[in-house]
């Protein structure tokens, strides 16, 4: 279980502080698949970093299983099991699929036939990509599908994944939505998924609307319907737009 | 043929050896000649003007291999040595050499290895080179390489120049002469750390029409080592050459890129790339979430761009 307490971030933004987030509260539980939503600039992508510890709070704390987490770093809070898929997935010159996923699972002799099933997951051909360099020859879908693979051989009690239709085709992201379904069914741990999509909000079994740096809303689907004709949902949908 | 624990690491590490190879080798250790095995189409002989051999392959020799490593384990022994190959038409060759030095004592011990290929006509040739130094000693490990490489038409030729550690001080010269048709690849990796210094040089002549080079470079310089690449491609025919060297600057290392490309016929295309940098800091904090450390992560990293 996550748990977030009054948490606030602030950045130096021209000499004038300013509250990324704002004194939030928060509780994932346990093996739920969770939907963060809200418009841009809201404080989603913050959260998530500072979730996994890339950034450091203003002031609150960060609780996972009962181990408060608010001064470790990204490295311990990954061996405790917290996972991260980046929104721009990072490229490597000279690394390959295979030693990503090797990393990612901390299996450093990982059979490649138990590589390729992370990678056969998220719909690509294994044999094509394997011993692919992660470099600018991969396409964004490609490395967003790798950046997926990586998260899912960690297979952790908490996987965060930030925007994961950022900067994918539509017909790339049809697919994907197919792999969200298939761990939506296996859930082998709690999932914050940040989407602006109302495939993957669909699938959720709870979703958070993130805006100014505070939770404005929370429920089941059931709130879909109402955020979508709200205003305020506008900004939810705008990947449409 | 005897050899000791210190030069059957060395051979490991440069050769990838654990015994005499299979087909044509020769072994030189501190100096002096260690194993020598010629075959039926691979002759090797000894220079008799000057110090080093001379590597006849017969036309149409396919799928065999020469191994000639050098080992340096005495302290203050400096020498220059001449190899000359001499690869007849139509051949598929693997030729393994490289160098390594282990300096325990206070005197330099240094190594200059002249290579010179003569690569006759449709041949395809692989050529590994590695270079290695260990030992705490005050004296300086130095490799000076000089590689001179002639190729007729439509031959092929791959390198693969690898020196990841301690060596002190390297100057190293690469020339190659491209015939018509003829194709040039070449991987060279380099890692300086401490106080080394690395010079790397490159002229390739793409003398006939049709010819192509490809030369790569990367390299990774750490502590307070410094490094020098040149790469210089002449365009005198209707032929392609691309140069890239891409290096990764850590701690206070010095790093100078220096290309140049030179057409002197109008249809020559030559493009060189060049790009210095630090790791990324999302590249480690992406490992980071992997649960490496940060000092795991940028070894990973390191290790991923030299591989």
């Amino acid at each position: 279980m996550l748990r977030i307490e009054n948490l606030s971030f602030m950045v130096d933004e021209e000499g004038t502080d300013k509250e990324i987030i704002r004194d939030l509260s928060l509780t994932l539980e346990d093996n739920k698949f969770i939907a963060v939503t809200g418009p841009n600039g809201g404080g989603k992508s913050t959260l998530a970093r500072l979730i996994a510890g890339i950034e450091k709070p203003t002031s609150g704390k960060i609780w996972f299983n009962d181990t408060d987490i608010t001064d470790m770093s990204v490295t311990e809070r990954a061996k405790l099991g917290i996972s991260f898929a980046f929104q721009t997935p990072v490229r490597f010159k000279g690394l390959q699929v295979l030693d990503l996923i090797r990393l990612a699972s901390g299996k450093r002799n990982m059979p490649a036939a138990d590589a390729c099933l992370y990678l056969s997951e998220v719909g690509l051909c294994a044999r094509d990509y394997i011993n692919r360099e992660i470099n600018a020859s991969l396409s964004g879908g490609e490395l967003k599908r790798i950046e997926i693979a990586s998260v899912l051989a960690r297979s952790t009690p908490l996987t965060i994944f930030d925007e994961p239709e950022a900067g994918i085709d539509l017909w790339s992201f049809q697919n994907l939505i197919q792999v969200f379904g298939r761990m939506r069914e296996t859930i082998q741990g709690t999932i914050m998924i940040i989407s602006h999509q109302e495939r993957i909000l669909n699938i959720a079994d709870e979703i958070i609307v993130l805006a100014n740096g505070t939770v404005t809303r929370r429920g089941t689907k059931e709130i879909l319907p109402e955020l979508l004709k709200e205003g305020a949902a506008a900004a939810v949908c705008d990947r449409f737009e | 043929m005897n050899i000791d624990p210190i030069q059957l690491r060395i051979l490991q590490e440069v050769a990838g050896l654990h015994d005499t190879p299979d087909g044509a080798f020769n072994f030189r250790f501190d100096g002096k000649s260690a194993g020598r095995n010629s075959t039926e189409n691979i002759k090797i002989t000894s220079k008799t003007d000057k110090s080093g051999i001379d590597i006849h392959i017969a036309p149409g020799t396919k799928h065999e291999s020469v191994h000639i490593p050098v080992v340096l384990s005495e302290s203050g022994l400096k020498e220059a040595v001449y190899n000359d190959f001499f690869i007849g038409d139509d051949c598929d060759v693997t030729i393994v050499a490289g160098c390594g030095i282990s300096n325990c004592g206070g005197e330099d011990s240094q190594h200059d290895g002249i290579h010179t290929f003569h690569i006759g006509n449709r041949c395809k040739v692989r050529y590994y080179e590695k270079h290695y130094g260990e030992g705490d000693g005050m004296g300086k490990r130095i490799l000076n390489p000089v590689t001179e490489v002639f190729m007729a038409e439509d031959s092929y030729m791959e390198m693969e120049m690898a020196q990841i550690k301690g060596v002190d001080s390297t100057v190293r010269k690469s020339d190659a002469h491209l015939g018509q048709g003829s194709s040039l690849v070449v991987h060279e990796r380099l890692m300086t750390h401490g106080i080394q210094n690395a010079v790397s040089e490159y002229n390739v002549y793409l003398d006939g029409d049709g010819a192509s080079a490809n030369v790569v470079s990367r390299s990774v310089a750490r502590e307070e080592s410094e490094q020098t690449f040149i790469s210089r491609l002449y365009g005198n025919a209707q032929a392609h050459g691309h140069s890239e060297c891409d290096s990764i600057i850590m701690d206070d290392a010095r790093i100078s890129s220096i290309p140049e490309v030179v057409a002197n016929c109008p249809d020559a295309e030559l493009i060189h790339e060049a790009a210095i940098g630090k790791i990324a800091g999302e590249q480690i904090i992406k490992l980071m979430t992997f649960g490496l450390t940060q000092e795991e992560a940028e070894e990973q990293i390191v290790n991923g761009f030299l591989k």
